[in-house]
Formats: structure tokens, C-alpha cells, sequence
């Protein structure tokens, strides 16, 4: 069995009173698809955002490679927190790249510019070396023809797969994908799925957030239906999606009857 | 009786009114260098998260806004030498006030500005790996100077007006002058008139220039 690349232990989050997420043992290996599933307010945005640090977790573990994120903070009461440096989160995020509901492309840059802005600012590669690979993640999602128009000259399912290479220059470990879809008309989620699908065919790893169930019934290896931000019930696609265990599970894929598998 | 207008007098002493352009150029360019500068930390004072430097740096500007820039100039001349033991020569003097008072301004610009980038750009950025210097330098600055331009241009503008209070100070600048050849020669319109003239040729030219910078930034929406 692969080996796993990202682990959460115990992870909780809060916001002020509200429990989002209470405790979730997550264990991705090398090559999983993952899709995270469940209703608004189930948590599974948040839980996306504290495997890269877009959120902080109140409690408990990320380990990249087995190795613990942050460190460990022991206040005079006992209690025992974890800090994280600047620094340490600046390494995760490299490792672990993101693609946003709403894009997030940078306005004042040219596509070519955005994909190799992480690889110049971040890398430090050199500026051929930076454009030879934005080049070949541009061609991957299909839009080496766009190089040189800015994102508000593009559609909003271009935008998104300028996104996705943006991400993937970076060469990261663990893709998220958070509801990247969500924002799309319906005519343009096609084309990014059909990128997803490919890094998908390569072998990427990745967590997807998504309400595309039939997607995730093709693309995922597993499937986690979050509810009241606890890992209601997993197992593969087919489990799942075709043959919930769990009422909760059932009145949730019932409420989004139109799909199709 | 109609009055007599009499241009010679200030054709005559046009080299002392432009050597007190000189004077004001440098007053308003250093002014706005140091008051931007200035203006940029203050804001991300005002941003910071730490509570105490939030506080701090709003009583500077609330301070710095709140009271006439008339009496800044003057407090900066004649109390605050005795704070810090050295006298300053009027022109520092000038600077320094001058540099504060658009800094208070400048900041509320910055953090107005930055504040208007939308979440979603410091998370995508961040998710890069980059810093939260890199985020501000090539991200959120780039898209917000462009948004700041007019404030900053009716900043430069104020600011350029408001050099000639260093006047009180004995600073020799345009206004100073003027008013010194008023007195001489009892020709106050001819000389004030042109004064103002020449303080209109010089920031006009500016606003141009920055509705033409604007303009150009704004290509690419």
C-alpha cells in the first residue's frame, strides 16, 4: 500500500462558539482521489482549508510525509497548542496546492504571468525555466493559446483551469480542489472537470470538495460524506453514493436526485 | 480710481520668487517622499495583528488629522527641539511636519486601498507559498496603486498648497518670498496674483500627469 502523504489527527475547528469540525482522522495516500461531500455548513470547505493553513486548526494535527506540522506549545496551564511559523506554512503551501470556488487569479497579470508567478516569487526559478513550465501545465489544462490575454478577458471555466495550472507549477504533493465548480455556469464545468479527469488519469493525488456527485462517483477512490463536521460515513464511490448505509447519508443524496451516475 | 496695475516690480524680482520655487519643489517633493514611506508602515500599523500597534498607529493618525497643520508646523519649530534637546533649522522643521501630517493621510490611503483587495487574492497567493511581503509586493500593492492614484494625487495636491505655511517658519520658499516683496514694494496684488500663478503652473502640470498615469493603469482593469 502507498504511502501516506497527508494525515490529520484529531483536527478540530472553531469559530468563536461553533464547532465546524470535531475531530477528523484523515489518511491520504500517494494517488488517492478523494471527494468530500455533504450539505452548507457540514464543514468540508473548512476542513479542505486546514490541510494547507488557509484556516488554522483550533486543535489537533496535519502531518505532511509523517512529519508534524508546527510546533508544539506548552502553555502554563498544561494545556498544549501547536504554533506555526510563517515560514513552516510558506513550505506547506508549496507542497500542498489549492484551486478556489472563485478562481483567485491574479487581475493585474496575463495568464502566463499568473502560472509563473508562484514558480519567480516562490521558486526563484529563473524566468525561462519558470515559462517552460507554466508552458506545460498551460497545454495540460488546454490553454496554451491564452497566454498573453488577462483573466477578465477569459471565461469563467478558462479562468478556473488557469487556476488549476497555476497550482499544479508548483509541482505539489496533494491537490485540493475546493468546490471548484460552484461558481461556473453550467456550460463551462464540463471543461474543467475534464481537466481535473486528467490529473486525475496522471496519478495526482488530490482532496475534492464538490457537489458533482456523478464526478465523483468516476473520478474519486473514495468518497466522505461530512455531516455536523464528523466523518459520517466513507468507503468507495460505490459504497457510498450507490449504497449509503446511514439514513443522513441517504436523505443527502436524495436531496440531489437529478444527477446521474 | 481705478487701480494702477504695475507688473515691472515682479518682473524685476522674478529670479527671488523663483528661487523660492526652488525652495517649495524641495519642501513638497521630500514631503511627499517621507509622508509616503511614512504613510505605507502606519497602514500596515493599522492592519497589524497585534492590538497595542493597532492603537498606536490610529492615535498617530487621528492625532495628525484632527489638529491644524498650521500648529504641527510651528510645534515641530519651537517645542519639539526642546523634547529632543537639537534645534532644527526651519527647513527641517517644515519637512518633518509636513512629512508627518501626509503620512497620517497617506496611511488611511494604503490601508483604505489594501483593505479593498478582496480576500480571495491574499488566499490565492498565500497558497502559492509566497510570504506575506511577496503577497503584498507583487500581488495586493500592484492592483492597489492603481485604485489609490487620485487619493494620492489630492494628497499631493493639498500638500503642495499647504508647503506654504512653512512661511510662518522663515522657511524661504515661494509663499515667504512673496510675501516679502508684498511688504517691500506695497504691491501686494501684483505679487500675490503671480505667486498663485506660479504655484498653479507647477501642480497643475501634476494633476495632468496623474489623470494620464491613471488612465494608462486602468487598461487593464
Amino acid at each position: 500500500m502507498a504511502d501516506i502523504v497527508l494525515e490529520t489527527r484529531g483536527l478540530c475547528k472553531r469559530f468563536g462558539p461553533i464547532e465546524v469540525l470535531r475531530g477528523i482522522d484523515l489518511q491520504v495516500r500517494a494517488g488517492e482521489r478523494i471527494a468530500i461531500i455533504g450539505g452548507s455548513g457540514s464543514g468540508k470547505s473548512t476542513l479542505l482549508r486546514c490541510l494547507n493553513f488557509m484556516e488554522t486548526p483550533s486543535e489537533g494535527e496535519v502531518l505532511l510525509d509523517g512529519v508534524p506540522i508546527g510546533a508544539p506549545r506548552r502553555h502554563r496551564d498544561g494545556r498544549v497548542t501547536t504554533a506555526y511559523s510563517p515560514a513552516a506554512l510558506c513550505r506547506v503551501r508549496q507542497r500542498v496546492g489549492m484551486v478556489f470556488q472563485q478562481f483567485n487569479l491574479f487581475p493585474h497579470m496575463t495568464v502566463i504571468e499568473n502560472v509563473m508567478e508562484g514558480l519567480r516569487t516562490v521558486k526563484r526559478l529563473p524566468r525561462a525555466e519558470a515559462r517552460g513550465k507554466a508552458l506545460a501545465q498551460l497545454h495540460r489544462v488546454g490553454l496554451a493559446e491564452k497566454l498573453d490575454a488577462y483573466p477578465a478577458r477569459l471565461s469563467g471555466g478558462q479562468q478556473q483551469r488557469v487556476a488549476i495550472a497555476r497550482a499544479l507549477a508548483m509541482e505539489p504533493e496533494v491537490m485540493l480542489f475546493d468546490e471548484p465548480t460552484s461558481s461556473l455556469d453550467p456550460e463551462l464545468v464540463g471543461e474543467v472537470l475534464r481537466s481535473i479527469r486528467t490529473l486525475a488519469e496522471d496519478g495526482t493525488t488530490m482532496l475534492l470538495v464538490t457537489h458533482e456527485l456523478g464526478f465523483a462517483f468516476h473520478v474519486a477512490t473514495r468518497v466522505i460524506f461530512l455531516a455536523d463536521g464528523v466523518f459520517h460515513e466513507t468507503g468507495t464511490p460505490d459504497a457510498v453514493l450507490r449504497h449509503p448505509q446511514r439514513e443522513r447519508t441517504r436523505a443527502f443524496l436524495a436531496s440531489h436526485a437529478e444527477f446521474t451516475f | 480710481m481705478a487701480y494702477e496695475w504695475d507688473f515691472a516690480i515682479v518682473l524685476e524680482n522674478l529670479p527671488v520668487l523663483l528661487r523660492g520655487l526652488g525652495v517649495m519643489l524641495q519642501l513638497w517633493l521630500s514631503a511627499l517622499a517621507f509622508g509616503l514611506a511614512a504613510g505605507f508602515v502606519i497602514a500596515l500599523g493599522r492592519m497589524a495583528a497585534a492590538a497595542p500597534l493597532r492603537l498606536l498607529a490610529r492615535c498617530y493618525v487621528e492625532l495628525f488629522r484632527n489638529t491644524p497643520a498650521l500648529i504641527q508646523l510651528i510645534w515641530f519649530y519651537y517645542a519639539f527641539p526642546i523634547v529632543i534637546g537639537v534645534q532644527l533649522t526651519p527647513f527641517a522643521a517644515a519637512v518633518i511636519g509636513l512629512s508627518l501630517n501626509t503620512s497620517a493621510y497617506a496611511a488611511e490611503i494604503f490601508r483604505g486601498g489594501m483593505q479593498a483587495v478582496p480576500r480571495g487574492q491574499w488566499e490565492g497567493a498565500s497558497a502559492l507559498g509566497m510570504t506575506h511581503a511577496a503577497v503584498l509586493r507583487r500581488v495586493v500593492l500592484p492592483q492597489v496603486l492603481r485604485l489609490m492614484l487620485p487619493a494620492f494625487t489630492n494628497r499631493a495636491i493639498e500638500l503642495a498648497k499647504t508647503t506654504s505655511l512653512a512661511s510662518v517658519l522663515a522657511v524661504q520658499e515661494l509663499m515667504y518670498q512673496g510675501r516679502l516683496l508684498s511688504a517691500t514694494y506695497y504691491r501686494p496684488m501684483e505679487i500675490l496674483t503671480t505667486v498663485a500663478l506660479i504655484y498653479f503652473m507647477v501642480i497643475w502640470p501634476g494633476s495632468l500627469l496623474s489623470a494620464w498615469l491613471e488612465r494608462r493603469l486602468a487598461r487593464h482593469g
